[in-house]
Formats: C-alpha cells, sequence, structure tokens
C-alpha cells in the first residue's frame, strides 16, 4: 500500500520538477483553436467572418468583413472619380461642341406658323420628370463628389446642413421621378418603336454635324429615341436599385445593398451625362427647340427641318378632320 | 506620437462582456447602440474563441472613405473621430465598415438613421476636451485625462489590449512565445494591414 502511494508520488513529482521542458511536450489545449489567418483565407468573397453575439441584433454576429473594403475603394476612389468624369467631360464636350457648331438655327428661318407638338399632358409629365431628375441628380452627385466641389467652398458645417436636407430631398422626390417616368412611357412608348427611317438619321448623324442636312423623321428621331429608351431602362435601373437603397432591409445583405449601391452610383453617371446633352440641345444648342416642352407649339419650319414626316402627319390628320367636320356640317346648310 | 490600437488576444477572452458593459456605462450610450461587442466563434465547438470587437480605428478608414459630408478625421494617436454635427445619417459607412462599428440610433422612413455613434476610443470629438457637450455628443474622454480606454483597462483577463500599437504588439507576442500559442491578432490585417508576427 504505501509503495504504491510512494510511486504515484515519484511519478507525479517527475513531470512536475521537469515542468519548464515539459510544457511543449504536453498536449497544445488550443492546438484545435480558430486561428484568424485560416479563417480569413476561408472567406469567399462578401462574406464574415462570424460567430454567436449575445445582444439582440443579428447583424452583430458579423466579427471581420473584409470586403467591405472593396466596396470602400469603389465608392469613395472609382465611382467618385466617374462621377466627376461624366459630368466634367460632357460640359467640356458641349462647351467644344458649341464652339464648333455654334446654335443650331432654323435654316428657313421662323416662319411664324405655329403646330402643337406636344399637350398639356405630355409637358406635364416631362417637366415633373425633369425637375424630379434635375433635384435628384444634383442632391444624388453632391453626396459622391460634394465633399470635393462644395465642402471647400461653403465649409464644413453649411455643407453638412445642405447635404442633409439634399438627403431628404433625394428620398422624397424619388417618387414623383417614378411616376412621371411611367407616365412618360405610357405616352410615348409607342412614337419611340425603332424604324428603318432610324438607320438613315444615324447615317448622316442626325444632321448635327454639317448644316443643310435634315434627314427625315417622325415624332421622334433616332437620338431622341435613344434618349427616351436610355431613361426609361435608365430610369428603372435607378428606381429598382434605388428602392432597395431606400430599404435597406429589403436588399437582404450588406453585399446586395453594395452592389445596388455601385449600379445606382453608375447609371446615376451615365445619365447624368446624357441628360446635360439633352438639356443643351433643347435649350441653347437648337433654336425653336425649347418651344416644343414650354408652350407646347412649334414653328413650322423647325418642325419641317428636324421631323419632316411627322409634319405630313400632323397635316393630313388635320386636313382629315377638317374633312370630317365639314362633311357634318354640310347637311345643315 | 503613439499610434493607438486595439488588440483582443482570444485565447484569453472568457466572453464575460464587462468590456461592452463598460463600455456602455462610461458614455452612457442610448439603448441599441454597441460601440463594443463580443462574438463568439465556433461557439459550443471544440476551439472556439472569443472576440471582443469594436471600432478598431483604421490606417486609411474606409468610412471616411466613403463619408459623403467627410465627418470623419484621425487625430494624432492615430484615433479615427467623427463629427456629428456634420453627419447626415446616410449609413454608407456602416457599408464600408469591416467591423460592423458605426451604430444608428433610430431607423425612421426610407431607411433615414439618426446621426451615427461608434468607439471613440475613449476619447471624445471635435468638441472641447472634457466639455459637457462633448461628454453629450461622444461620451468620455478618458484619453484627455491621460488615461486609456475603459473596455481595455477594466478586462478581467488583459485579454483586451489598448494602447500604442508596438507596445501592445510586444506584450502579445512576449504572450505567444510563452504559452506557445495564439489564435492572431484579430482584425489587424483588415485594419490596418499588418499583423504581429512571433
Amino acid at each position: 500500500m504505501l509503495h504504491i502511494l510512494f510511486r504515484r508520488l515519484c511519478l507525479g513529482a517527475v513531470p512536475a520538477l521537469g515542468l519548464g521542458l515539459a510544457a511543449q511536450a504536453q498536449v497544445n489545449p488550443t492546438a484545435s483553436s480558430v486561428q484568424e489567418e485560416a479563417l480569413l483565407r476561408a472567406l469567399q468573397s462578401g462574406e464574415a467572418v462570424g460567430g454567436r453575439v449575445s445582444i439582440p441584433d443579428a447583424g452583430a454576429s458579423a466579427l471581420i468583413t473584409p470586403d467591405n473594403k472593396l466596396w470602400a475603394a469603389m465608392q469613395g476612389g472609382t465611382l467618385h472619380t466617374l462621377s466627376i468624369v461624366a459630368v466634367v467631360g460632357m460640359l467640356a464636350l458641349l462647351v467644344l461642341f458649341y464652339m464648333m457648331r455654334g446654335r443650331i438655327r432654323i435654316e428657313a428661318g421662323p416662319s411664324g406658323r405655329r403646330i402643337l407638338r406636344f399637350n398639356t399632358i405630355e409637358r406635364f409629365a416631362h417637366w415633373m420628370l425633369a425637375v424630379s431628375f434635375i433635384v435628384l441628380a444634383l442632391t444624388g452627385l453632391n453626396l459622391i463628389i460634394g465633399k470635393t466641389v462644395i465642402l471647400p467652398l461653403i465649409g464644413e458645417s453649411a455643407f453638412g446642413t445642405l447635404s442633409a436636407w439634399g438627403k431628404i430631398a433625394h428620398n422624397y422626390l424619388a417618387w414623383p421621378f417614378m411616376v412621371a417616368l411611367v407616365l412618360v412611357f405610357l405616352l410615348w412608348v409607342i412614337h419611340n418603336i425603332p424604324s428603318r427611317i432610324d438607320w438613315q438619321w444615324i447615317k448622316q448623324g442626325g444632321g448635327l454635324l454639317k448644316k443643310g442636312v435634315h434627314p427625315p423623321a417622325r415624332k421622334f428621331n433616332a437620338g431622341q429615341k435613344l434618349v427616351f429608351w436610355a431613361v426609361i431602362l435608365g430610369g428603372a435601373a435607378m428606381s429598382w436599385t434605388g428602392i432597395m437603397l431606400l430599404f435597406p432591409a429589403e436588399a437582404a445583405t450588406a453585399a446586395d445593398w453594395q452592389f445596388y449601391q455601385i449600379i445606382h452610383a453608375l447609371v446615376a453617371a451615365g445619365m447624368s451625362a446624357l441628360i446635360l446633352g439633352h438639356i443643351y440641345i433643347g435649350s441653347v444648342g437648337m433654336e425653336g427647340a425649347f418651344d416644343a416642352m414650354g408652350t407646347g407649339e412649334v414653328d413650322e419650319n423647325w418642325a419641317k427641318e428636324h421631323h419632316s414626316l411627322w409634319v405630313d402627319e400632323v397635316k393630313q390628320s388635320t386636313a382629315r378632320n377638317d374633312a370630317v367636320s365639314g362633311a357634318k356640317t354640310t347637311p345643315a346648310e | 506620437m503613439a499610434r493607438m490600437r486595439f488588440l483582443c488576444d482570444a485565447d484569453r477572452c472568457i466572453e464575460c462582456n464587462a468590456c461592452v458593459t463598460a463600455c456602455k456605462n462610461e458614455h452612457e450610450v442610448p439603448w441599441g447602440i454597441n460601440r463594443r461587442r463580443v462574438v463568439t466563434i465556433n461557439d459550443g465547438l471544440p476551439g472556439e474563441r472569443s472576440v471582443s470587437m469594436a471600432c478598431m480605428h483604421c490606417t486609411d478608414a474606409p468610412c471616411a472613405a466613403v463619408c459623403p459630408v467627410a465627418c470623419f478625421y484621425t487625430t494624432d494617436d492615430g484615433v479615427v473621430l467623427h463629427n456629428k454635427d456634420t453627419c447626415i445619417g446616410c449609413g454608407y459607412c456602416s457599408y464600408a465598415c469591416p467591423f460592423g462599428a458605426p451604430q444608428y440610433p433610430q431607423m425612421a422612413n426610407f431607411g433615414t438613421r439618426g446621426k451615427m455613434d461608434k468607439c471613440t476610443y475613449c476619447s471624445g470629438g471635435p468638441e472641447p476636451d472634457l466639455s459637457a457637450v462633448e461628454y453629450q455628443k461622444y461620451g468620455a474622454n478618458r484619453l484627455a485625462e491621460g488615461k486609456l480606454p475603459l473596455c481595455a483597462e477594466m478586462c478581467s483577463t488583459k485579454a483586451l489590449l489598448a494602447g500604442d500599437g508596438d507596445i501592445i504588439a510586444d506584450i502579445y507576442r512576449e504572450r505567444v512565445v510563452t504559452r506557445g500559442y495564439g489564435s492572431g491578432a484579430w482584425g489587424w490585417r483588415t485594419a490596418y494591414g499588418d499583423t504581429v508576427t512571433v
């Protein structure tokens, strides 16, 4: 009995005495412990190293999401630069175009006769879309390039206030924009179906580059059709991604939200550039063009030069209407 | 100047959440705001580890890169702070942050958030040091009092280390060498682009 106890003491004493040496030889209690490096290496794109968290917020269980930095670099770098290039580049192109081509005049001169081009509903839809778009574009651009362009001019405090109002405007004006987008689509889709004469227009550069060139066009020429479809498709993309950004919980994951944000910013940059061109040609760029959306009535010579086939259609239908009303009035005589 | 960092030694963290509680108490943060949290990885499995995580005060902070109003700034100590007066609550920083640090006091219509709140490394904000308004907006400013962040200071197992990056890296390195293992300086690669090599 005693010798067994003695042996146990001795056996126990041996490792106790050689503690410093034996520590390495012992089974490492943490050999199976999770390693940060291994977890990071195993991550799929957009995934987070995560676990369990005791606070009632599932999102807090993501410990490290390295790919968030990729989105940050995209938003803070690439998209920021692209937005500036799109807007400044387009403005530069327009200035260049103006210097080379000047204002496109009505070559035959104003006739003084007016034709109704856009009725009240069409103009209402256009301006609702236009006003909401301009505010959305300016406030949206402010979010991405305002800190480079406006912040140095007005200071941090004023810029913060301006941006806070801008954010509210952006959130709320998105809805009239979407309504107007649907309205514009319904009103004009019938006139914007591509046809063979559009080729001719494109081949002649729309007559934009040279004087005296006036390719035939119906209510909308190929360039306008291009703007129409870019606005409809771009606007739809903006609306869908915008709704996802407005309701972050609906965007499923943070990675989805980031994806929607990138699409939103890219399409926005493209549309801003496009609409700058549209605004130019509808105002200073072309004599008589603004009337179409201003009073709704255009000069007949302007219409003949830019929408020859449409003028014929209008004249025929007025003639027919006159004939019909004339026929009706005959029996009364 | 010191370059302040956090380092959580996951092999020591016992998930007591005292750092979380201390932070909440020290800064009197509102309900629903967690400037610091403890995440347990492989919970209940062999080799599970807990990591206490807050804002890591990154080098080239991604939150600052995406902030539309440029409200972030880095102090001489390498601490990333922000100006709540400028913040518009857009939420971009929360999508840019790899550590889930930015917090928002409320969600209103269209995902609108209140002013962002996050760990200040116990060093307040742009208001005058130790002023009442600074405390109200950002919480205590222990750094201005010559103290380190409370979460790390009261950590019972000294798992959470705060202080100059070089010094806490040395402490961690010594521990790893002495005990023979270490699961890594969690978040360092992502936040600072380097890690503690042993």
